[in-house]
């Protein structure tokens, strides 16, 4: 296990035994090492590594042998052959993977068992399953963290809706839930980050479609409203703050500028709304959820007011001149 | 800012009613409380947070409290814990 930076315990996110499984791999040999966990989605086919050059050898990632690699290896002599496969196999690498269904040469399997290095074996085609490899690993080690909150899909628009305890996040959910909108996770919101810029979220699996309800206890959404009132994760486009109304604070009167919270390295725009009794918080929502459409569409009411307000004083000036 | 770290000693680890009481003792403070396990941080304030994570008898968790009341929380916190039988 390796401490991670705040000191703590970190569980590998993913293992070679995750990759036979997820793509259904024939395991040949070296299975002690199945549990070596995998640190980068980079793949490497170690072409040049089989013609002896190890200098820049990137042992910790997987390995993908294809008929490029095993044609020239067959091409070796007995001595260079032992010599490679053995350099190929070290302590950190994750696995070996043989494509095209080839055979596994006789000097692999030897190598990987002293190194216990799990060498695997494919049908697929070497670049198809060099793209897929790469696809599911960047998924899995994407940079994740928690937040607490409540995640909706309203109108198509992952909205995060944070606040401090007892703020009315899921009250809000549950009445969002009620007009059509779809719950993906109360109180605990696990975010991934894809890609550059895109964060999706989803429930703990543990309380995937149920709501915490003070006074009701906890409902499972799913059984209630049925399955179109759930999803089991959304890309997370707007925040919505709730906070208690403080009188002293200003809040938003005219949407004309847009704040931002940063979530792992991605900047979302985020809305502060005031809760006081008798505010309807998931109407406020949803017009919040297609104004951020519209907005992204073009459509920008403050901004068009502003302009024609500007243009209002322009022309009252010339009645002054 | 306040830190502990304890064991679960209860049998059924940290289940359904222990949680609520852990959330009720934390709600009562001001300060940030999260708890650590398994290398994911939630609310401590948070009862669908800390059951998601479904703790074990004989895991290793961390209370970090910050704010105001910090010290107060972690106290607090341990006293409930033990006095409880959840973990020490």
């Amino acid at each position: 296990m390796v401490k991670d930076e705040k000191g703590g315990l970190e569980v590998p996110k993913v293992r070679t035994k995750d990759l036979i499984e997820k793509f259904n791999l024939e395991l040949v040999s070296g299975e002690e090492g199945i549990n070596r966990p995998i640190t980068t989605s980079d793949i490497s086919r170690p072409g040049i590594e089989m013609a002896g050059y190890f200098t820049y050898y990137p042992a910790e990632r997987i390995q993908l042998l294809g008929k490029t690699e095993l044609s020239f290896f067959e091409k070796l002599s007995p001595e260079d052959k032992k010599v490679r496969m053995e350099k190929l196999c070290t302590d950190i690498t994750p696995g070996i993977i043989v494509s095209r269904g080839l055979e596994v040469p006789a000097e692999l399997i030897e190598a990987s068992e002293r190194n216990s290095v799990p060498v695997m074996r494919s049908n697929m085609k070497t670049t198809r399953l060099s793209s897929r490899l790469t696809n599911y690993l960047e998924s899995k080690l994407a940079p994740t963290t928690a937040v607490h909150g409540v995640l909706v899909d309203v109108y198509g628009v992952g909205v995060l809706i944070t606040g401090k305890s007892g703020v009315g996040k899921s009250e809000t959910a549950l009445e969002l839930v009620k007009r059509g909108h779809r719950l993906v996770a109360d109180d605990c919101v696990e975010i991934r980050q894809e890609d550059q810029d895109i964060l999706v979220g989803s429930a703990p699996e543990l309380i995937e479609h149920l709501l915490e309800i003070r006074g009701l206890g906890i409902i499972n959404v799913m059984t209630l409203f049925g399955a179109g009132a759930v999803r089991p994760h959304k890309r997370i486009s707007l925040v919505i703050d709730l906070e208690l109304w403080d009188p002293k604070k200003q809040y938003d009167r005219l949407g004309l500028e847009e704040e931002k919270v940063k979530i792992i390295d991605t900047e979302l725009t985020k809305l502060t709304i005031p809760v006081r009794p008798g505010r309807n918080l998931a109407v406020i929502i949803e017009v919040a959820a297609m104004n951020f459409r519209l907005k992204r569409m073009g459509m920008n009411a403050a901004e068009e007011f502003s302009a024609r307000l500007t243009d209002a004083i322009e022309d009252s000036e010339h009645d002054y001149e | 800012m306040a830190e502990k770290i304890f064991k679960v000693t209860a049998e059924s680890g940290i289940h359904a009613r222990p949680a609520t009481m852990l959330v009720q003792a934390a709600s009562k403070f001001d300060s940030d409380i999260n708890l650590e396990y398994n290398g994911k941080t939630v609310n401590l304030k948070s009862i669908m947070g800390v059951m998601s994570l479904g703790i074990p008898q004989g895991a290793e968790i961390k209370i970090v409290a910050e704010g105001s009341d910090a010290a107060e929380a972690i106290a607090s916190l341990t006293e409930t814990l033990t006095k409880e039988g959840l973990a020490q």
